[in-house]
């Protein structure tokens, strides 16, 4: 895929977000995402995170700002998009949540089959009309996450990690440019959620697209991550690579110093 | 460091009960008030003893002129009874086909304001007219016949259906919408993988009971010129031929049974 800017992936500039007037949660963030890598924000709960994830693809509306994004070769701003050119644009951002958000009475090909509907008319979705190769994409899919025996199971059925998979799944299934993933690790068991940020990090790989991650689990941030952006009271206060992150910035970022023991 | 000790709950600062469940002032008011209000109004209606005894009397004699049925009309009774059941099965069809789009209109999380608004204010006007009174509106508009009765019990389905799917779509999670959403879909696309699946159960439930609805419904509309039985029934009240009206009784009732039946074995079928 041609990337013709030079600018990074991603680009936010002055994002301010108020979900009341004068109370801002994001006071003008500034963030250039590269072509590719891990980033994982950390931060305390309440300072933004979600926010600013959910700003790129726009489920929340951010009050100012620019977010400069490369989408198939072309420059949006996503914070300017509205209506059929802001759900174009969302098919090439996968996104995946904390509680894996999940269409709980389809089955897990069902749920994969909704990261492309985007691309099918109200018509064609009526009729359950997607097209073969989707099916085709959706099974190599169940292959990568390991859950091919399982396409005809409703998702209920499934442990938290299956569930997660599935949601990485179906945000695979829209081909996109940049995985957005908030706290996906937060509801699962440590050693599943090392699983699957491992799936999170090798999919951006072999994609060459950016993923960003929002998550609580400093250590694991740490041991996967490409970069890693500190947030606090909604202004980035840290921002390099893994190994630069000291306690200073860790006492910084959540205050307090009576959990690093 | 010692953690602080838990503090006793300090004792109420009332005194402590003398009675229990004792009877309100508003409670005793509310009762004599009720009281007072039937011992008058049966004063007024003029519902004497020999009034009652006159009653029971006329009504022997009127169950007495219903045996045995009437056996002879049976083409008549047909007639009606299938377009009886036209009726049920066409407005049921047709009322949960508007009540799906109407209930989504009039569904808090997925409709704006005056949208919902809208949506909101057309249930109320189908709920606000029985059954009866809009099938005789119907039946001025657009002539006798089955027209008005199908017409008459669409607006009551949409009324009752629609405020019940619009309710059902107020409680489903938001959480698989912000997914498909974020995925780019449309909104009719979030509607039928996003929100369709969690309510169709609950749907399919309330599909079943208005069917049974309208099927006692139907029967009824025919009794101010909207087609069905209901029309051969009053009919025959006007003859005094209680013969048949015994048997077209027998027969609504027999249908109503076999109905709820039938709705109650697919219910269990599809597991809703």
């Amino acid at each position: 895929m041609p990337t013709p800017s030079t600018s990074g992936a991603l680009q936010i500039e002055r994002l301010v977000k108020e979900y009341r007037p004068g109370t801002p949660v994001l006071k003008s963030i500034d963030l250039t995402i590269a072509h590719s890598g891990l980033t994982s924000i950390i931060g305390p709960s309440g300072t933004g995170k979600s926010t600013l994830i959910r700003c790129i693809n726009r489920l929340v509306a951010p009050t100012s700002g620019r977010i400069l994004l490369n989408l198939a070769g072309e420059q949006v701003d996503m914070a300017q998009l509205r209506g059929a050119a802001l759900r174009r644009a969302r098919r090439h951002i996968g996104m995946v949540f904390q509680e894996y958000n999940l269409v709980e009475r389809l089955t897990v090909m069902e749920n994969l089959l909704t990261g492309r509907l985007g691309y099918l008319s109200a018509w064609r979705a009526w009729r359950r009309k997607f097209e073969p190769e989707d099916f085709a994409h959706a099974h190599e899919l169940l292959a990568v996450v390991g859950l091919s025996a399982f396409a005809n199971q409703r998702v209920d059925a499934l442990s938290g990690g299956q569930r997660q998979r599935v949601g990485i799944a179906r945000a695979l299934m829209q081909q996109p440019s940049v995985l957005l993933a908030d706290e996906p690790t937060s509801s699962l068991d440590p050693k599943t959620s090392v699983e699957i940020i491992q799936l999170l990090r090798d999919q951006g790989v072999q994609r060459n697209i950016p993923v960003m991650v929002n998550i609580h689990d400093v250590e694991l941030a740490r041991k996967y991550s490409d970069r890693i952006v500190g947030m606090t009271g909604g202004h980035v206060v840290y921002d390099g690579p893994p190994e630069g992150l000291t306690e200073d910035h860790l006492n910084t970022i959540y205050g307090g110093k009576a959990w690093l023991a | 460091m010692s953690a602080p000790a838990i503090q006793p709950l300090a004792p109420p600062a009332t005194n402590p009960a003398t009675s229990a469940f004792r009877w309100g002032w508003g409670q005793k008011l509310t009762l004599w008030v009720v009281v007072l209000y039937g011992v008058w109004t049966l004063s007024t209606l003029g519902l004497s003893s020999e009034r009652l005894a006159a009653g029971w009397e006329q009504g022997a004699r009127f169950i007495g002129r219903m045996f045995p049925p009437e056996m002879g009309k049976m083409d008549e009774l047909w007639q009606g009874i299938k377009e009886t059941l036209q009726i049920a099965v066409l407005a049921t069809v047709l009322g949960i086909a508007l009540s799906l789009p109407v209930g989504v209109l009039a569904a808090s999380n997925l409709s704006p304001a005056p949208l919902r608004l809208a949506g909101r204010a057309l249930i109320a006007l189908c709920r606000a007219l029985h059954p009866v009174i809009s099938a005789i509106l119907f039946v001025k508009a657009v002539g006798f016949g089955p027209l008005a009765g199908i017409l008459a019990l669409v607006v009551a389905t949409v009324g009752f259906v629609g405020k019940l799917f619009a309710d059902a779509i107020e409680e489903i999670s938001p959480k698989p919408i912000e997914a498909i959403r974020a995925t780019g879909a449309s909104f009719a696309n979030v509607v039928l993988f996003g929100v369709l699946p969690q309510v169709a159960s609950r749907f399919v439930g309330f599909a079943t009971y208005q069917l049974d609805s309208n099927l006692r419904n139907s029967t009824m509309v025919g009794i101010v010129g909207a087609g069905g039985i209901g029309g051969a029934l009053f009919a025959a009240f006007l003859r005094y031929e209680y013969s048949f009206v015994c048997t077209i009784l027998a027969t609504v009732i027999a249908i109503i049974v076999v109905g709820e039946l039938v709705v109650n074995a697919v219910r269990k079928a599809m597991d809703v």
